[in-house]
This record gives structure tokens, sequence and C-alpha cells, in this order.
């Protein structure tokens, strides 16, 4: 009986789930994007022989990452509670799930960052030093700009996995696609909302990686 | 090798001991910690470049070339010593005040090291911007460079749509962008073809001609060395084995690594190989004459009859270098002992013998 899509019960539920999904996804590759982008520069930098070379500073970035990425979403998002609630004010609802969504893409990203710049010529960047740049014009005038097609396709990786991670953010009220498809869909038996809820996820993703790649393709000059 | 002793004598404060050094090198050291222990790729070196020359600095790979052009712009630190560029010593000063000497100090290297996200132009910019030149005269500029290296058509194309050769002037280029007083050239054509080399360094010879840049050219090819620098140094092991103008190292190389460098590009000597062969067919007294312009060695060849003596010459050739002639002439002498002495006596009192002994 519960079968089926019901338009007028189901239509404006996923509305304001995609919504909410977009609202998420969006804060968090804003906050949890540019931190992470932060992060992996400051990984990259820091590291022995790098322009800006200090083992204590590397050492503890480079621990904090080991420690915070290997923690399951699902209980980082509970973990993460009395931050949030530092932070949000509350730890329930769509905006405090953008906390430790955040808080995973940075650390998330940060390796990826750090990646993608460890593949620039060590060369490039003695050039650079030998006309007398200081280390924060290198930092933004080349590792970024010559890592720029590699870090838009991290960029796109990490944004397909955090709409993956808001899945689970119904845990602490967050709400969006996920929630939507397991409280309408596989709890009450309805595989038309939980099928209709991935549709929209896997058009979500291809229409980002679509846009990712041709950005990157662009930035690559290919 | 005087000249060097005086300086490391008289400097004890930082200005040149000579008037005309531009780069001076006292008693330098560089050491690199490895999980292996402490590396030392420069020891103890005594260096002092001239304005205005085109220097060699020659050495086979792991010689400590690569970490000495990078003590001079600072791009490595030294351990011990003191280093001396354009009046200022760069051996004290922090990184952050080490940045405006290097911008006017030019490098181009072996593997170009363009910045592939920017264009032919975006690459010469780059130091203008660094240096802060407001964006009319930037552009001007960047025309003048690119015109001055041939690639002004090119202005707009990315590194990876340029040849080797083109990459390299896009390099000269950048490094000239600050009006350098100092070129260092790390390896500048170890990767490229042979015709691209001679046109890369005719550019090179053109900046120091026309433009009064000093250049530094680091390489394990002594052809390079030859063709292009004023003097040279030999380096061996971090430490300066031998140095001289280029005529005077190529027509009387002291040591073995010199010597092996200048049998690189000349044959007129021969080798231990060429000498076993030369015994073995020839009977007589074999002995090497240097030659240069007034050494004279045929006047004294023809006079070797009267002694009863013969000649044959066997091995050799004769070059020209730095407007001067020189090479080498491997002869056989048969004949009674008394005269080939005398007429070994005779070419010792011109130029340098050496026999081979059997």
């Amino acid at each position: 009986m519960n079968e089926g899509w019901d338009w007028d019960l189901h239509t404006p539920l996923a509305v304001t789930a995609v919504t909410e999904t977009l609202y998420m996804v969006s804060l968090t590759l804003l906050a949890g994007g540019g931190l992470g982008l932060v992060l992996g520069i400051a990984l990259y930098t820091t590291r022995a022989g790098a322009i800006l070379a200090n083992r204590p500073v590397f050492a503890v970035l480079n621990f904090a990452v080991n420690i915070v990425r290997p923690i399951p979403f699902i209980i980082l998002l509970v973990a993460a509670a009395p931050l949030t609630k530092l932070i949000v004010g509350t730890w329930l609802g769509t905006s405090a799930a953008v906390v430790p969504l955040a808080i995973a893409t940075a650390f998330g990203f940060s390796r990826i960052v750090e990646q993608n710049l460890v593949t620039i010529e060590p060369g490039i960047i003695e050039a650079a030093r030998a006309v007398g740049a200081s280390p924060l014009r290198i930092i933004f005038t080349l590792l970024v700009p010559e890592a720029l097609g590699p870090l838009i396709l991290g960029f796109t990786f990490v944004f397909v996995a955090v709409i993956d991670m808001t899945a689970v953010a119904g845990i602490v009220g967050g709400g969006g696609i996920g929630d939507f498809a397991l409280s309408y869909g596989h709890q009450r038996w309805n595989h038309s909302v939980v099928w209709i809820s991935v549709g929209i996820i896997i058009v979500l993703v291809q229409v980002v990686q679509l846009f990712g790649n041709r950005l990157a393709r662009k930035a690559l000059r290919r | 090798m005087t000249a060097i002793t005086e300086t490391s004598d008289a400097t004890t404060g930082i200005r040149p001991a000579h008037p005309n050094s531009i780069i001076e090198l006292h008693d330098v050291s560089k050491t690199f910690p490895t999980p292996n222990g402490l590396v030392t790729a420069v020891d103890r070196l005594d260096l002092r470049i001239e304005q205005g020359e085109i220097f060699g600095i020659i050495g086979y790979s792991g010689a400590g070339k690569s970490t000495l052009v990078r003590l001079i712009n600072g791009l490595e630190r030294i351990t011990s010593g003191e280093v001396i560029v354009d009046g200022v010593d760069i051996s004290t000063i922090p990184e952050a005040k080490l940045r405006p000497v290097r911008a006017r100090i030019g490098m181009i290297f072996q593997q170009f090291n363009l910045f592939g996200s920017r264009t032919v132009a975006g690459n010469v910019a780059y130091p203008l911007k660094v240096a802060g030149w407001p964006r009319e005269r930037r552009d001007a500029r960047v025309a003048e460079l690119l015109s001055f290296v041939g690639l002004l058509e090119r202005a707009h194309s990315y590194p990876d749509q340029l040849s080797g050769g083109q990459k390299q002037r896009v390099g000269i280029a950048r490094a000239l962008a600050n009006s350098p007083s100092i070129l260092l050239a790390d390896e500048s054509t170890s990767s490229l073809d042979p015709e691209t080399t001679q046109d890369v360094l005719a550019l090179l010879r053109q900046v120091n001609r026309e433009l009064g840049v000093t250049i530094v050219v680091i390489t394990h090819e002594m052809d390079v060395v030859r063709q292009i620098a004023d003097r040279v140094a030999v380096l061996d092991n971090g430490r300066v084995v031998e140095q001289g103008t280029v005529f005077e190292v190529f027509s009387a190389p002291k040591t073995t690594t010199a010597h092996n460098f200048v049998s690189t590009v000349l044959h007129d000597v021969p080798g231990a190989g060429d000498l076993d062969r030369l015994r073995s067919e020839h009977t007589g007294r074999i002995v090497t004459a240097a030659v240069a312009d007034s050494s004279r060695v045929g006047s004294v060849l023809s006079d070797a009859g009267t002694h009863g003596v013969r000649f044959e010459i066997i091995f050799g050739g004769i070059s020209s270098l730095q407007g001067r002639s020189f090479g080498s002439l491997t002869i056989e002498l048969t004949g009674p002992d008394a005269g080939v002495d005398t007429v070994i006596a005779a070419l010792r009192a011109h130029t340098t013998i050496d026999e081979a002994v059997a």
C-alpha cells in the first residue's frame, strides 16, 4: 500500500530534500574545500626540503590528518557534536550537519591537494626562487596554477564524496536526499522512492562530474 | 692559482679584493646531511670570476657543479666560508634579504623549468611582476626581451608547444628580464641536440657581448667550454683542481681530470690504447710534442737529418682556440742514440715534450 511515487506527497518532500542536500554540499565545499586547500598547501610546503620547510608544523599537521581521516563519517558526525554545538549553537539540523561534513572534507581534500602539488616539477619552484619570488607568491602564483587541472578533478571527486556523506546526515536531523530515501523509501518499504532518490543522486553526480571534467580540461588546455 | 691565494689572504671584509671581481668564493664548503652521514658537495673551494667574462665550470656528474652554482645565488646556503656577489656578502644575509639579490642574477636550467601554466610572455613577465613593474612597462619589456631571443611571434604560445631550443630561449629571456649583471647557466645545453646547442651558445655569446652580462657556464661537456668560455675551472670532488684560460687548460692540462676532459674534444694526444698500438708498430723512440704558435717543431725536425736521425709523424693534430694555434704531434725518431737525444733536447728547448716509455 506504500508502493509507488505519490506525486502530491513525495514530490514536495523530494524538492525539499534536494534543496537540503545542495545546501549542505555547497556550504561544506566552501568551508571544507577552502580549509582543505589551505591544509594541503601547508602539508606540501612544510615538508622537508620544501619552500616553508618546518618539521614540527609538518609533523603536527600530518598527524592530525592521519588521525581524522580514518574515522568513519557516521561516527565523526556524532563525535563532532560538542564542537558543532559550539559553532552553530545546536548539533541538530541541516546547518549543524555541515560542521562534521566540512571537517571530513577538509582533511580528505588536504591529502588530495598535497598529492597533486607533489607532482609539480621541483625545478619550476627553483626557477621562481631564482627570480626572487617569496614563498607566498610561489604558492599563489605558481603552485596553485600549475596544479589547477588535477586540483579541479580532485575537488570534483570530493564533491561527489560529500553528496555521498550527506546521505547519513539524517542521523543528526540534517535531512537531504539520502535521508528522504531512507525514511520515506526504505523504512516504509517503498522501492519507487528509493530508486527515484538514487536516480536523482546519479543525475546530480553526473552533472557535477561533467562540469568538473570540462573545467579541468580547460585548465589543462587539452 | 696565485691570484686566488692572494684574495684569500687579503680578504677579511666583504668587499672584493679584486676590483674586477663580480663573484668571489672564499674557502667555501657545503655539506648535506644524508642517511649515510654528511656528504661534502663543495670542499673548501676558492673561486674568482671577473666582470664581463664567460666562466666555465666543468666536472663530472657528482663533482659538485650544480651545488656550486646554487651557492652563487643562494638557492643553496653555504656551510662555511664566504660568497661575495657584486660586492654583497650573501653568505650571512637572511633569505628575505637574499631575494632582491637573486632577482639581479639570472639563471637558466638544463630542463628549462618554464611555468607550464603561463604563456611564453607570461613566463618572461613573471620576474618583472615579482620585481613590481607596472603593467605597461612590463609589456614593453617582455616584447623587447622576446625580440632579443627571436621569439616575439610565439608570445602567446604555451611552453609545451615549443621545441627544446625555443624553450631555452624563453628561459634566457626570463633570466634576463631584470637586466641581471650575472647569468648562471646550469647545463643549459645538455638536453639539446648539437645544432640547437650551437644556437643557444651563440645567443649566450650575444648576451655576454651586447649586454655585458657575466656568464657562469656549468657543464660536463668540454666542447661547450671550448666554444664559449674565456676561463675555466675544473671541478673534482667539490674542489677546483685546475683553472686558467681555456687556452691554458686545453693546451697544457695539468691534472688527470682536466686531461680527460680535454681529450673528449681533442684527439691530438694519443691515449693509452693508441700508444700501445704505436709502440707495437714503430721501433724508434716515440715523443709527443705540444704545438703552439711559436713552438717551431717543424724547424727542429728539419735539422734532425744532420744528427743522422729520421723522423716520422705518427699521430696528432693542430687546431685553433681563442684565436691561437695549438695541438700536438707524436713523432717517431730513429737513428743513433746520441743523435736522437740531441733532437729531443732541441725540441725541449722550444716546447713541452712527453716521451712514451716502452
